[in-house]
């Protein structure tokens, strides 16, 4: 028994298995939300209401011609897609879905939020290591491109998750989440960190207005432009499997966790992560792709001072409430 | 660190083939160059061997989105050689479909614009809004893309009362839709912050580089065709020539939306007008030798056919200078020390139709030497060519 809950940790719930099909669910709820405000139905074919249409489309993309660049570096080439995805199933193992503060998993540790958003921005680096060895002009422009973007939303999104944190008096995930169940006022506080999480966290998934690594019109594919057939279903899956652990980041920390135990902390989960792929949606659908300085003034001009005021918010609550 | 970069003639930002060459700094374009040549049809040579009136739905094939402008500019030149006076309703209705088309042209091109700077949400709604005027061009003339309603000395097909009616009706929708839009490209504030200031091009340098069009008219030159030298029954129509003097692709853009709300009025002002009478003369077959230069006003800018008769009932010769062409230079000085992210948006904002737009020039060196190559001399050559480049070399810029 002691045995089995770790194996079923890693490889169901919340491991493979789940951060798989759920991610999968994920893009269509997106593609779905972000079809019907643009007046448009988006996947209806497959399975009820086109619900397995992203599965389709990674089943689809697996059976196509596999091509490594002539020139490009072919092991670095084939491993970073596989390397990116395992770390960014590591960093969903530590969100708080399946223990309790009596009762912490495995791996849980105080300190873990640090860590997840370290595993987060990982991702990143891979993107530009891909670009980097695709050896192709528009692979390298897009590696460039998630780097300088890069800069502009690392902090902000680490200052914004901070404050939570520094408030709850913890680093520790299901600390934070305890915290803010027991004084669900105080999320309120929090509102403006939020904002500037769910949009750093758009700039990270490179989701209009920030998908401006791989901006088709301009530079192609940007750092994806060499890579087909399999390893670029692994890094389409990767940016569901994102899209999921970042959302789920964000609630942990923001909106109170998943209380509950196994199925009601599930249900939150779902709620909860639906609610901010909502807002990701809306925000793609009502915005045009900004240039890469603009994208920079904006971070350094609104997000981190805004980060900043939202953690000296934090911080004075904190004083008066001791 | 400066390189070279070839852009096209495939790209996803390019619907046709075109090939930019540039010198990049960084993120920032140094030098720019156009190749063209990509896609030669052979439409001036076959209008040779074909009569006037089959030549009538040649020209419309020279383009899918303006195709009634070539249809229109070739039928006033041919009507001006047979020296033939069109009816006058026919006039009227010809004009209708004109400023239709320039509003599904418009629609379209906020549309493409709306998708390369990313914002698909805007090109999906005027994509869906083009649809109505679309439906209105199906009603009048049977067809979406090529209406064949010229012929000489009038149009094809008359229009009645109920749908009359039904396009004021639906004319309404129209202008509501335009007014949001022309809100939402003020207002929002990401797709602002893209158009405004990208792709300079000063009043002094449009005139100079012969822009026509709307890129022309954003530089604060209020050239029109319609105006400067009216066409059909473009003197009795109320409307003004719209401009702006922002001088980037934000002014073309406003232009644009200024010129859908200008060609509501006049499709309001040519219904409600519609003379009584017979919409076409009889036309005769042959033409006397001469020849005409004819100019229209397509929605992309200035259109100009010349048409050369011998006497026959074929043109010894047509000439055909779509407007993309003549915008070509004014693109290539607004791409100068641009960002690679406003290449689309600049060269969609002269809203290119590159296959209308070319045409084969032989250049002779006056020797007499003419040779002939087949299509398989051809691939050989240009595989002995594709052999000689050496892949592994990473300082390869462009293989031609």
């Amino acid at each position: 028994m002691a045995i089995l809950k770790p194996i079923l940790y890693l490889l169901v719930y919340p491991g493979l298995l789940f951060l798989l099909v759920y991610s999968t669910f994920v893009e269509w709820v997106d593609r779905k939300l972000y079809a019907r405000m643009q007046n448009r139905f988006g996947p209806l074919h497959t399975g009820r209401a086109g619900i397995l249409q992203p599965v389709a489309d990674i089943i689809k993309l697996f059976a196509k011609e596999d091509i490594v660049p002539e020139r490009a570096d072919k092991r670095m080439f084939s491993a970073l897609p596989v390397f990116a995805m395992a770390i960014v199933c590591t960093a969903a193992l530590y969100l708080p879905v399946w223990h309790y503060q009596a009762a912490p998993s495995p791996i849980s540790f105080p300190g873990d939020l640090i860590v997840v958003v370290y595993l987060l921005s990982l991702p990143t680096l891979i993107f530009f290591l891909a670009g980097w060895h695709s050896t192709n002009f528009f692979s390298e422009i897009g590696g460039v491109r998630v780097l300088t973007m890069l800069f502009g939303y690392e902090i902000p999104l680490l200052l914004a998750l901070l404050s939570p944190a520094v408030l709850a008096g913890s680093w520790r995930l299901v600390e934070i989440a305890v915290f803010y169940q027991n004084h669900p006022l105080l999320m309120l506080a929090n509102l403006l960190g939020f904002l500037i999480a769910v949009i750093c966290l758009q700039a990270k998934l490179e989701r209009v207005p920030f998908d401006i690594p791989h901006a088709e019109t301009e530079i192609v594919g940007g750092q994806f432009t060499e890579y087909s057939g399999r390893k670029l279903a692994f890094f389409r899956l990767l940016g569901d499997v994102e899209m999921v652990v970042g959302a789920g980041l964000i609630a942990a920390v923001f909106l109170g966790g998943f209380p509950g135990g196994l199925l009601p902390g599930l249900a939150w989960f779902v709620v909860k992560t639906l609610f901010i792929v909502f807002l990701l949606a809306a925000l793609r659908a009502a915005t045009s792709r900004i240039r890469i300085d603009q994208m920079i003034a904006f971070s350094w001009r609104w997000l981190a001072p805004l980060a900043v005021l939202q953690l000296f918010i934090a911080i004075i609550i904190k004083g008066s409430a001791s | 660190m400066e390189f070279k970069v070839q852009l096209g003639p495939q790209h996803p930002a390019l619907h046709e083939p075109i090939s930019i060459r540039m010198t990049l700094d960084g993120e920032v374009i140094r030098d720019a160059d156009l190749r063209l040549g990509y896609n030669h049809r052979g439409v001036e040579k076959l209008a040779e061997s074909r009569s006037f009136i089959q030549n009538l739905y040649l020209t419309e094939r020279i383009c899918g989105i303006c195709s009634f402008s070539h249809q229109t500019c070739y039928t006033q030149g041919v009507e001006k050689l047979m020296e033939l006076v069109p009816a006058r309703r026919g006039l009227y209705i010809r004009t209708l479909v004109c400023e239709l088309e320039r509003v599904h042209s418009h629609l379209l091109w906020l549309g493409v614009a709306g998708q390369e700077a990313g914002f698909e949400s805007f090109f999906m709604y005027t994509w869906r809004d083009r649809e109505v005027v679309m439906d209105i061009l199906d009603w009048i003339s049977g067809n979406r893309v090529h209406y064949s309603m010229n012929t000489f000395g009038g149009v094809r097909r008359d229009i009645d009362e109920m749908q009359r009616k039904k396009i004021l009706d639906t004319l309404d929708l129209l202008k509501q839709r335009t007014d949001y839009y022309l809100n939402l490209a003020a207002s929002e504030p990401t797709f602002v912050g893209r158009l405004a200031g990208v792709g300079k091009l000063s009043r002094q340098q449009a005139i100079d580089l012969c822009a026509v069009g709307p890129t022309l008219r954003a530089s604060g030159v209020p050239m029109d065709v319609r105006k400067d030298d009216p066409y059909a029954v473009y003197d009795e129509i109320p409307f003004e020539v719209s401009t702006a003097d922002s001088c980037d692709v934000l002014g073309r853009a406003v232009v644009r939306v200024k010129e859908l709300i200008q060609s509501y009025r006049i499709i309001e002002f040519l219904l409600k007008n519609l003379p009584e009478g017979p919409f076409k003369v009889k036309a005769p077959r042959k033409v006397k030798p001469n020849e005409v230069y004819s100019r229209y006003e397509a929605p992309r800018g200035e259109n100009v056919h010349y048409i050369k008769s011998n006497g026959s009932d074929k043109p010894e010769r047509l000439k055909v200078r779509a407007p993309t062409l003549a915008n070509y230079p004014a693109t290539i000085a607004m791409l100068k020390n641009g960002f690679i992210a406003d290449i689309p948006l600049i060269f969609a904002a002269i809203d290119p139709c590159i296959c209308c737009a070319e045409r084969l020039v032989q250049l002779d060196d006056g020797r007499g030497r003419g040779r002939v190559l087949r299509f398989s001399e051809l691939r050989a050559m240009a595989n002995e060519r594709a052999k000689k480049i050496d892949y592994t070399k990473r300082e390869i810029a462009w293989p031609f």
